[in-house]
C-alpha cells in the first residue's frame, strides 16, 4: 500500500469517527434538555395527545440505548426526522436554505483567499514598509471586529446612509455584497496573517536565495517558488476558516435576514424546534469535517513529506 | 529553557524573577502589547470605577428621556427605555470580564488536564482524549455555544457553559503536544529515574514548564469568549436585558438602526476594543514567553 493510499484510510477513518463522536453530542443534546423534551418540544399549551404523538415521532418512549441506535440508523438513511413546527421532514427544510448558506460561505471564501494571500505576499515581500504595518494592523484589526457589529456599521454606511446596498433580505443580485464582506472580513485577516508568516519563513530559505542567484525574475521567485511552498500552511487556515464562516454565518445571516439555514437555526432555537436544531448543527459540523478532510488530502497531496511522514 | 529548570533545584526565588523580569523586559519592548494592556487597564479601571464615573443606574427605565443622541448629560445617549447607554457599557463591562474569566477557567480546569494525560501516556487514552478534542473542534465555536444554550437556555450561568465548553479542544491540544515534547526532556527523565511518581512528574515538572503556552492562549481565549458571549447576547440567547451586556445592548440596537444608529456604535465599540486589547496582549505574551525569541 502506498503512502498515499495509506494516510487517506487513516483520515477518512478518522472523519468517521469525528462524525459518530458530533452524531452522538447532537444525539444526546435533545436528552440534556431539562425536564420532558416532548412537553418542551409542544409547548405550555399542548395536549396530553399532541405531547404523546411527539414523544412517539421523537422516539423518547423508547429506551435510551435504543433511541440511539434508531436515531443513527436514521442518520445512515439520510433522515433527520420531522421539524416539530412544520411536520416537513428536517432535510427539506434545511435543503431549501442550504444553497443560500453555501453562496455566502463560497463567496466569503473565495474573498478571503483572494484578498488574505495577496494582502500576506505584499506584506511580507516589502517586510517592513508602510504598507506591511497598514496590513499587519488591518488584519489585527479584522480579526477583533464582531461580525454582526461589523454588519450593522455596513449597514449604517451603505445602507442607511449612501443608499448604495440593500440592509436586508436576498431578493436583489446586490444583496449578496455587504453579508459576504461581513462574513469575509475575519478570514481575510487570518489568510493575510498566516500567509505574510508563512512567506517570510519560506523567504529566508536557501533555494530562493538560489532561485535569485541564477538570475531569475523576482515575479518568478515569489509566485513559482515561495508562494508555491507557503501556500500550504495557508491552505489549512482557509479550510479551518470554512468552519468558522459557517459559525459566522449564523450571526451575518441573523444581521442581514439573509434566508440560509444559519437563521433558520436561530429561528428554529426560538421555537423550540430541537429536530431541526439537530439536523442543522448536525449539517454545519458535516461540513467542516468534510472540507477539513478534503483539506488534508490535499495538503498531503501537495507536500510529498506528510504522506510519508 | 534552562532558567525554569533551576527553579526545579532550589534557586527558586533569584531565577523566577529573573524570568519574569526577563518577560516583561520583552513585553514592555512589543509596542502593541503595551497598548493592549493600557485598553484591558482602562476597561477593568472603568469597570470597577463605574459608580463614580455616571449617576445613573444601567438598568432603571425613564421612557420620557428615550432615544436621546449623545450630549452633555448623556455622552453616548440614552436607549429606547430612557436607559443610559455609557452607564449599561460601564456596568457591562464587569459583566463580559465575569464571563470571559469563568468561561476561560472552565476550558483551563478540563482541557488542561485532559491535554496533560492524553499527551503523557499516550495509547488508547490519547485516542480517546483526540476524539474527544476532534469532535468538539469540528463544531464552530458559536454553533456549539448556540446549540448548548439551545438546550440548557438563556442566562449568565448557562451562557458560561456554553461559550467555555467551546474552549476546551484548544487547550487539549496546546497542553498535549507540549508535554509530548516536554516529556523527552531529560530533567522528566531524571525524575523518573529517582522514583518521582506519574502525577508528580507531571504537574511539578512538566506543567509547570508548559505554563507559558497556556498563558498566552488563555489571554487569547478571552478575547473569543468575549465575542461568542455577546453573539450569544446579540442573538437574544446570552445574559438576558434589563442586565447591561454589551452583546444584548447591540441586539437591541439593532431595532433602531435607522432612527438611532449610536445605540449600536457603541456598545459594538466596546466589544472590539476589549477584544482587540487581549489579541494585542496576547501576541505580546507569546513572543516575550517564546524562549527561542530571547536571543534575538
Amino acid at each position: 500500500m502506498s503512502g498515499f493510499t495509506r494516510y487517506l484510510i487513516q483520515r477518512l477513518v478518522a472523519a468517521l469517527l469525528t462524525l459518530i463522536g458530533v452524531a452522538t453530542i447532537v444525539f444526546f443534546l435533545l436528552r440534556l434538555l431539562p425536564g420532558d423534551p416532548a412537553r418542551i418540544i409542544a409547548g405550555l399549551l399542548a395536549s396530553e395527545e399532541e405531547i404523546q404523538r411527539i414523544r412517539v415521532q421523537l422516539g423518547l418512549d423508547k429506551p435510551l440505548w435504543m433511541q440511539y441506535i434508531i436515531f443513527m440508523g436514521r442518520l445512515i438513511g439520510g433522515d433527520l426526522g420531522l421539524s416539530a413546527r412544520t411536520s416537513q421532514p428536517v432535510l427539506v427544510e434545511v435543503a431549501a436554505r442550504l444553497p443560500n448558506t453555501l453562496k455566502l460561505a463560497v463567496v466569503s471564501t473565495i474573498l478571503a483567499t483572494v484578498v488574505g494571500v495577496s494582502a500576506g505576499v505584499i506584506a511580507a515581500t516589502r517586510r517592513y514598509s508602510l504598507f506591511d504595518y497598514i496590513a499587519s494592523f488591518g488584519s489585527l484589526i479584522g480579526i477583533s471586529m464582531p461580525v454582526y457589529w461589523l454588519g450593522l456599521l455596513l449597514i449604517i454606511l451603505f445602507a442607511v446612509k449612501l443608499h448604495w446596498l440593500p440592509a436586508a433580505g436576498a431578493e436583489k443580485p446586490t444583496s449578496i455584497i455587504l453579508p459576504s464582506l461581513t462574513l469575509a472580513l475575519f478570514s481575510v485577516a487570518l489568510v493575510a496573517r498566516m500567509t505574510r508568516a508563512s512567506m517570510l519563513e519560506v523567504l529566508n530559505q536557501d533555494y530562493i536565495r538560489t532561485a535569485r542567484a541564477k538570475g531569475l525574475k523576482e515575479r518568478t521567485v515569489i509566485f513559482r517558488h515561495a508562494l508555491q511552498n507557503a501556500f500550504i500552511p495557508v491552505l489549512t487556515v482557509i479550510g479551518l476558516q470554512f468552519g468558522a464562516l459557517l459559525g459566522g454565518a449564523v450571526l451575518t445571516e441573523s444581521v442581514f435576514g439573509w434566508p440560509g439555514i444559519g437563521l433558520l437555526l436561530v429561528d428554529s432555537i426560538f421555537a423550540r424546534d430541537y429536530p431541526v436544531v439537530q439536523g442543522i448543527v448536525l449539517i454545519f459540523s458535516a461540513m467542516f469535517i468534510l472540507v477539513n478532510l478534503i483539506v488534508d488530502i490535499l495538503y498531503a497531496y501537495i507536500d510529498p513529506r506528510i504522506r510519508y511522514g | 529553557m534552562a532558567d525554569i529548570t533551576l527553579t526545579e533545584i532550589g534557586h527558586l526565588d533569584i531565577r523566577e524573577d529573573s524570568l519574569l523580569r526577563l518577560t516583561w523586559r520583552r513585553f514592555r519592548r512589543h509596542r502593541p502589547a503595551l497598548v493592549g494592556m493600557f485598553i484591558l487597564l482602562a476597561f477593568a479601571i472603568l469597570a470597577i470605577a463605574a459608580p463614580i464615573i455616571t449617576p445613573y443606574d444601567p438598568t432603571a427605565q425613564k421612557l420620557t428621556q428615550a432615544l436621546i443622541r449623545p450630549c452633555a448629560a448623556h455622552p453616548l445617549g440614552t436607549d429606547h427605555l430612557g436607559r443610559d447607554i455609557l452607564a449599561r457599557i460601564l456596568y457591562g463591562t464587569r459583566l463580559s470580564m465575569l464571563i470571559g474569566i469563568f468561561a476561560v477557567s472552565i476550558g483551563l480546569i478540563v482541557g488542561v488536564p485532559l491535554g496533560a494525560i492524553s499527551g503523557y501516556y499516550g495509547g488508547w487514552m490519547d485516542m480517546v482524549v483526540q476524539r474527544i478534542a476532534d469532535t468538539l473542534f469540528s463544531f464552530p465555536s458559536i454553533l456549539l455555544a448556540l446549540s448548548l444554550v439551545a438546550v440548557l437556555g438563556v442566562g449568565l450561568q448557562n451562557v458560561i457553559i456554553s461559550v467555555g465548553v467551546g474552549t476546551i479542544p484548544s487547550f487539549i491540544r496546546l497542553v498535549r503536544s507540549t508535554v509530548l515534547t516536554l516529556r523527552e526532556e531529560t530533567y522528566v527523565e531524571a525524575a523518573r529515574c529517582i522514583g518521582v511518581s506519574d502525577w508528580g512528574i507531571i504537574w511539578r515538572h512538566i506543567m509547570r514548564n508548559a505554563m507559558a503556552p497556556i498563558i498566552v492562549q488563555a489571554t487569547l481565549s478571552m478575547g473569543t469568549t468575549i465575542l461568542v458571549a455577546a453573539g450569544l447576547g446579540f442573538l437574544g440567547l446570552g445574559v438576558q436585558p434589563p442586565t447591561p451586556e454589551w452583546g444584548s445592548m447591540l441586539g437591541e440596537g439593532r431595532q433602531y438602526i435607522f432612527s438611532a444608529p449610536y445605540m449600536s456604535t457603541f456598545p459594538g465599540l466596546a466589544i472590539f476594543l476589549a477584544v482587540l486589547g487581549f489579541n494585542l496582549v496576547g501576541d505580546g505574551l507569546r513572543d516575550a514567553l517564546d524562549p527561542r525569541l530571547w536571543q534575538r
